[in-house]
């Protein structure tokens, strides 16, 4: 019986099948549930690292010390991993090696739209690319076994699409590999020291990758017009596609020839003049940058249309493709435009925090360096009071920076599981250079956006065990700043007065501010957990104000008479709308006494 | 058999992607190709969620092009419209030669949760909510069923049950069989809220069965 899987947790299944022991990464929407799901696996040793340098370098140890390893991370993580993932391909690997790059065409949930198969070709390794759940299993022991043949690092792309779709999986049983011996050797694994020696090695292994990828199963060429050696005929297409994309083209054109490339880097030049001339027209389709498309303008191959009608922006869809080539599909309904289609941009959760910082920082008028996590939405409205977020970690060195070009009143604002990830050598570097920053450590114990995944400071690993847990404020104080304070993100006015006074503080040097209020969505904060009622409001105190409403907490709403209402199965109870309710309207619900 | 498409939306907690899954194990069971998807990442902090769920013989995009859903799951009047252009107005001639109406009997039907969910953007009158969707749908021809889902679960002691709802009534306007789903929802759900979430599906159905008029169903009531 087949099983309906999504691509990552597929990647996973795969891992486990393929004999994977060592499994690491950071948390990164789309790539996030592999880890997740490795790590029900017990015969896995799936982890979660500070930060994917970390994760790359432990899972290189572990392949070069005879495991079969996996790494995860989203695209941006690569390049945080991407010193290690230039230099591994000089050594080679021992143990099979995979490391998955989620790209994300659309920017669902990224900064940018980088196609991480660039990367790989800078590093000069093989990539691959599934366009199902079942490939996304089946390619997982396909790479150990690639990066086994060539002792090389493979890279396997996904994207956001084939990481988040479902589809149906045949499973197979775990094959055990034993492990491969590891002798410690300079020559092979030093590489700063035996470059000129290794250096040789990278380009006759690709040499003889490009020979490989001519035969390599996972290239299927699936003809329905055109035969290699042959004219093509007039008005003749065929596709080159890979990843989700080839779904894409098949959904569109049932019955067009195809090349789906399976492995993307390096390609097959012989098989694709053979394709390619076979036909008349050639289309490529590809999620990201022209890479394929590149290629064959690269071997002189010209009767290609591809980013030129496709586009470059966005993620693919089977729509954009049969615009694109001028297929006719039904007319959708026109709906004219004179109805209010608002959109519903995700905010912060009911009951979080975090707000009253952000509140504060509003009304402050300081300019706020901000960083990746739940708090980006700290620039949208009612707040606005984020104005920089680039990177991970990236607050620390923005303000930093911002503050040598004059602008003092600036505020970096980062979370916990960010400061551990990246912000820590930033936080070292402002004390070291002078500077008189305000730092805001957001911390609710968690990795929040990603989905609550626990980090050196949240005290647990992935695997759900208890780990020593750092303490945030040692860690400050151990990098040389003199003024550090906690406060309690939900008592408003505490927020207000410890985050001014931290600012007036800064001019001696780096104030920091560690704001605590756990995330809401961690077990332990439920209700009953806590033994808090939800809120409710009193319509005869109440004078219509409206300053609850100013709290933009989802579980508040507005009755047919003006007044407002609280959702009591959402309400979270954190006390911050009768915190500014000036009449003392909002209370907490009295228990029912049958319970 | 034909493709059938069907997009899910709603606003993340209302339980989108449960009744999406559900959908997808059933069409699974009974020996279908499947294909589901859905965006998510920071979706969970009460921003619209979307799934798409497609069945047949041969499935190949996770993505429902646009003009071929054939039931569009709206848990919520917003989010239920901001798919309605999904919606199929003609046959489901792959690909489609002749444009019909939208009134034609085989259009796809936008179910909708006749319920709101206001954005705090709203309560504070920076944007306004398109109350008058339905009707306004109506007036475009498109095939609208309204359930007051979130009432029916109400009485049935818990809002929240407003996706077992809709999925329940979702149930006789697709082809797949009762047995199937049956044995999805017994696998699926969690055996403390299972009877009744097993009512409120059964609740769904009845009420569309006993609310729709054509075989397929209601056009502009």
């Amino acid at each position: 019986m087949k099983h309906l899987m999504s691509g990552n947790e597929a990647i996973a299944r795969g891992a486990w099948e393929a004999g994977v022991k060592f499994a690491s990464g950071y948390p990164g929407t789309p790539s996030t549930e592999i880890l997740e799901n490795l790590a029900k696996y017990s015969d896995v040793d799936a982890q979660w690292s500070a930060n994917e340098k970390v994760a790359f370098e432990e899972g290189m140890g572990a392949a070069i010390g005879g495991l079969r390893v996996l790494v995860a991370m989203k695209m941006v993580g690569l390049n945080v991993a991407a010193d290690p993932f230039m230099v591994f391909p000089y050594a080679g690997t021992n143990g099979g090696f995979v490391v998955i790059s989620a790209d994300d065409p659309g920017m669902h949930s990224s900064q940018n739209e980088q196609d991480n198969r660039y990367l790989a070709l800078m590093a000069k390794v093989p990539v691959i690319e599934p366009s199902d759940a079942q490939e996304c299993k089946d390619f997982v022991r396909f790479g150990m076994e690639l990066s086994e043949r060539f002792n090389v690092p493979v890279m396997m792309r996904t994207t956001t699409r084939l990481a988040h779709h479902k589809s149906l999986v045949e499973l197979a049983e775990r094959t055990e590999v034993a492990q491969r011996d590891f002798t410690p050797d300079a020559k092979r694994f030093s590489v700063p020291i035996y470059r000129t020696l290794l250096r040789p090695k990278v380009e006759k292994r690709l040499a003889d990758l490009r020979d490989y990828a001519e035969t390599v199963p996972l290239n299927r060429v699936e003809w329905r017009s055109g035969r290699p050696g042959v004219e093509p005929a007039p008005g003749s297409i065929g596709f080159v596609t890979s990843g989700i994309a080839y779904q894409y083209v098949r959904e569109v054109m049932p019955d067009a020839s195809v090349f789906r490339l399976g492995m993307t880097h390096p390609l097959p030049a012989q098989k694709l003049f053979g394709y390619c001339g076979a036909h008349e027209t050639i289309y490529v389709v590809e999620e990201g940058e022209a890479f394929i498309e590149d290629h064959l303008a690269a071997l002189g191959i010209k009767n290609v249309a591809g980013k030129a009608i496709f586009g470059v922006i966005g993620e693919y869809s089977p729509d954009r493709i049969a615009q694109a080539i001028g297929i006719g599909f039904a007319a959708p309904i026109e709906l004219g435009k004179d109805l209010p289609l608002l959109p519903r941009p995700p905010m912060f959760c009911i009951g979080c925090g975090h707000r009253t910082v952000f509140d504060t920082l509003r009304q402050l008028k300081v300019t706020v360096a901000g960083d990746i996590g739940c708090y980006t939405m700290g620039a949208l409205p009612p707040y606005e009071a984020e104005h920089t977020t680039f990177c991970m970690g990236a607050s620390i060195g923005t303000a930093f920076g911002l503050e040598r070009a004059g602008h003092d009143r600036t505020v970096a604002v980062i979370g916990d599981s960010t400061f551990v990830h990246a912000g820590i050598p930033s936080l070292i570097d402002a004390v070291y250079n002078g500077s008189s920053i305000t730092l805001i450590i957001l911390d609710n114990s968690t990795t929040g956006m990603t989905g609550q995944q626990p980090h050196p400071s949240a005290g647990a690993t992935l695997k759900g065990r208890p780990a020593p847990k750092l303490d945030l404020e040692a860690m400050v104080r151990a990098a040389g700043v003199r003024q550090v304070q906690i406060v309690d993100t939900w008592q408003r006015k505490e927020v207000v007065r410890v985050i001014r006074s931290a600012m007036a503080a800064s001019r001696q040097g780096p104030a920091v501010v560690i704001a605590r209020g756990p995330c809401m969505r961690l077990p332990e904060m439920k209700l009953l957990e806590r033994g808090v009622t939800p809120f409710v409001v009193d319509e005869a105190l109440c004078t219509k104000c409206d300053a609850c409403f100013k709290v933009w907490c989802p579980a508040i709403t507005r009755t047919a008479q003006g007044f407002p209402v609280i959702d009591g199965l959402e309400c979270m109870a954190c006390t911050v709308c009768a915190q500014v309710c000036p009449t003392d309207a909002i209370t907490p619900m009295q228990r029912m006494n049958n319970g | 058999m034909d493709t059938t498409n069907l997009i899910f939306a709603g606003v993340g907690g209302q339980g989108v992607l449960l009744i999406a899954e559900i959908t997808a194990l059933t069409a699974a069971r009974v020996g279908l190709d499947v294909k589901q998807t859905e965006v998510h990442g920071v979706s969970q902090r009460g921003g619209s969620v979307e799934s798409h769920v497609r069945f047949g013989a041969t499935v190949y995009s996770p993505l429902v092009l646009v003009g071929q859903a054939d039931v569009v799951i709206g848990l919520e009047k917003l989010e239920g419209l901001r798919y309605a252009n999904y919606l199929r107005s003609s046959p489901p001639s792959h690909p489609a030669t002749t444009l019909h109406s939208a009134q034609d009997a085989t259009a796809g039907v936008l179910l909708v949760n006749n319920y709101e969910i206001i954005p705090a953007s709203v309560v504070n009158a920076i944007e306004k909510y398109p109350y008058h969707a339905i009707e306004y749908l109506r007036t475009k021809g498109v095939r609208v069923i309204d359930v007051p889902a979130s009432q029916l679960a109400r009485d049935l002691g818990d809002g929240r049950m407003a996706n077992m709802i809709l999925l329940g009534a979702l149930t006789p306007l697709i082809d797949l069989p009762e047995s199937a789903w049956a044995e999805t929802l017994n696998e699926k759900l969690p055996k403390k809220y299972q009877d009744a979430n097993l009512r409120a599906f059964e609740v769904g159905k009845e009420w569309l069965i006993a609310n729709r008029r054509s075989p397929i169903a209601d056009a502009g009531r």
